[in-house]
């Protein structure tokens, strides 16, 4: 038998529980060279969200650049994923989700009255965790966000451009009638990106991407992150710091539902400025 | 793999790891009684399908099976017999095509419903009272269609026969439709969340996101539950007994009496017909098409089943 060791540092696994009181919530989030509101595409201002009575996101304010990568990072139920579905209504399935604050893109709340969800997810695409074809063939999958949009253009080329962009074309060019569940683990996560990028949106949100590849897949789609940031603006979740580290030029750091620190990645990882980042950057805890 | 090495049975004893040999008999002796259960099935449908088998041979070495199947007059119970099963297959056809006109479109309709927008104290509710809908016994089905239904289509349409196959199809819609609804609210509940988040995350709105996701997503369990409703509309005697009438009719005017398979059946089987008479053998010559058009179906809905199991991964 072993004795349990004991850790002489807090034990910040006992504070992750609901309810208790790690630190302050309302002190203010560090930030080091803050994108001002004339470089941001999207603003997050102060925004709250609860599911059911439990707060998952508190005063959560954030301006993400255009044609950046943003990391957000921090510990598993930091409400990472949840800001990010945040920015484009997907957290209105769920019926118990309730919100104040806002979201401004182009001059709009998106939380307004007056704004449909689905205009919103029509502009900041998606890409999923798991890689999530639809059981149709690849075209189809590809065309399928156009075809919503009645797309007049030429939809052959369109799907040629998503493909080429999602660095899958040489590989599918001659199977775009195939299944999209026949194409590997990481070939089906760059057709869904492809899949996101043909409704031509302005925002691509990553909700860990690469989390069930393989390391030859994640290097490819990284790569691939780094390429289409001409085109769009990227958010990116992910619970790899590496990861957060090689493809974002900026990262928030989130804990307990509260953004505690964001700045360029260099800075986040080579000089945090908040205790709480530090330990969770040089892998202390999450 | 196990092994025998010497004293280990007393050792075995002492801390009570021994295999126990009353308990090896009465495992053995409960899965024989099990194994005979499955064989009780097994024998009577092999009994079943010989003695359909054996009748209809002799039925065929009296008649041709060229007049059988191309002769459209069908009086076998006649002292002018003529033995041309057409009449029978298209009075099933009949009916059973007015029950899926009415009765498939309105199951899945419900079924998508049910799946998607109805909340969970609806579907609750509702869920119920469609079993209740399989539950009614079919004679009061088709009691129910000759006296309710068919005073009402002989208002509303002119010239239509006391008995037709417009009341019994009608009839049958509401009785296939609790099969094509519960299965159709399975397979479409099966469509895994991640093609949904995949859909609403390309900006599909919801009814863009049944059509174009959901529905395509289940469509074999729905194709399923259709064959299947088919299947059991073929199959189906009471109601078509009662209210489509016995009068074998080649006609495509679904006004007219018209006498199904099963009505036949019925018939023939509560008649004075003598056993081994070729009037008695043609009830198995008909039973014996009746059996293939539904086995092909059931073994056909088998095999959407199957492609729609292996889908989505």
């Amino acid at each position: 038998m072993t004795t349990p060791t004991v850790s002489t540092e807090p034990n910040t696994r006992a504070n992750t529980h609901v309810g208790a009181k790690p630190f302050d919530l309302s002190q203010p989030s560090v930030r080091t060279a803050p994108v001002s509101d004339e470089h941001a595409v999207v603003s997050i201002k102060d925004f709250n969200l609860w599911y059911g009575n439990f707060q998952a996101l508190h005063h959560v304010s954030l301006n993400i650049p255009k044609n950046q990568v943003t990391a957000l990072i921090g510990a598993s139920g930091c409400g990472k994923s949840t800001l990010l579905r945040a920015i484009n209504r997907m957290n209105d399935l769920i019926p118990i989700v309730k919100t104040d604050g806002t979201i401004t893109y182009e001059g709009v709340d998106l939380y307004d009255r007056a704004v449909d969800p689905v205009e919103v997810r029509r502009r900041v695409g998606m890409v999923f965790q798991k890689p999530n074809p639809f059981p149709k063939s690849v075209f189809d999958n590809v065309a399928f966000g156009p075809r919503l949009n009645a797309y007049k253009g030429d939809l052959n080329a369109l799907v040629e451009k998503s493909l080429k962009r999602a660095a899958l074309w040489e590989e599918v060019k001659d199977k775009l009638k195939g299944s999209g569940l026949g194409l590997s683990g990481g070939q089906q996560q760059r057709l869904c990106i492809a899949r996101a990028m043909a409704t031509e949106p302005d925002i691509i949100l990553m909700d860990e991407p690469t989390s069930a590849l393989d390391p030859m897949s994640t290097d490819r789609i990284e790569g691939l992150i780094h390429e289409i940031k001409e085109h769009y603006t990227v958010v990116i979740v992910t619970h790899n710091m590496q990861q957060a580290g090689r493809v974002s030029d900026r990262t928030a750091f989130m804990h307990l539902g509260v953004l505690i620190e964001e700045g360029p990645t260099d800075q986040i990882f080579t000089n945090p400025k908040h205790e709480m980042t530090e330990r969770y950057v040089e892998g202390r805890f999450g | 793999m196990e092994r025998k090495t010497p004293g280990m049975l007393g050792r075995a004893r002492a801390v009570g790891l021994n295999k126990r040999a009353d308990r090896r008999v009465g495992e053995a002796v409960i899965g024989t009684l099990l194994l005979l259960c499955a064989l009780v099935s097994v024998v009577t449908t092999v009994a079943v399908v010989y003695s359909i088998a054996e009748e209809t041979f002799q039925f065929f070495r009296e008649v041709s099976v060229v007049e059988f199947f191309t002769s459209r007059v069908w009086t076998p119970l006649f002292e002018n017999q003529n033995f041309g099963i057409a009449p029978l297959v298209l009075g099933t056809l009949m009916v059973t095509s007015i029950a899926c006109v009415i009765g498939l479109p309105l199951g899945l309709g419900a079924a998508i419903y049910l799946a998607e927008f109805a909340g969970d104290r609806t579907r609750r509710t509702v869920t119920p009272i469609l079993e209740v809908l399989a539950g009614i016994p079919t004679v009061a089905l088709g009691y129910f269609a000759l006296l309710f239904v068919t005073p009402v289509i002989r208002d509303l349409i002119p010239g239509v026969n006391l008995f037709n196959p417009l009341s019994a199809g009608f009839v049958m819609a509401f009785l296939i439709l609790p099969t094509v609804t519960s299965i159709s609210v399975d397979s479409l509940r099966a469509v895994p969340r991640s093609l949904r988040e995949a859909g609403y995350g390309l900006g599909a709105s919801k009814f863009e996101l049944i059509t174009r996701v959901v529905v395509p997503a289940a469509l074999s369990g729905i194709i399923a539950s259709f064959i299947l409703a088919i299947s059991r509309a073929i199959g189906e005697t009471m109601i078509v007994t009662l209210a489509s009438g016995g009068r074998p009719n080649f006609t495509f005017d679904p006004r007219q009496e018209m006498a199904t398979m099963t009505a036949f059946i019925v018939q023939a089987g509560t008649g004075d017909q003598a056993a081994g008479s070729l009037g008695a053998r043609s009830l198995y010559a008909v039973a014996a098409v009746l059996f293939t058009i539904t086995l092909v179906l059931n073994i056909l809905s088998q095999q959407v089943v199957r492609r729609f199991s292996e889908k989505y991964e």
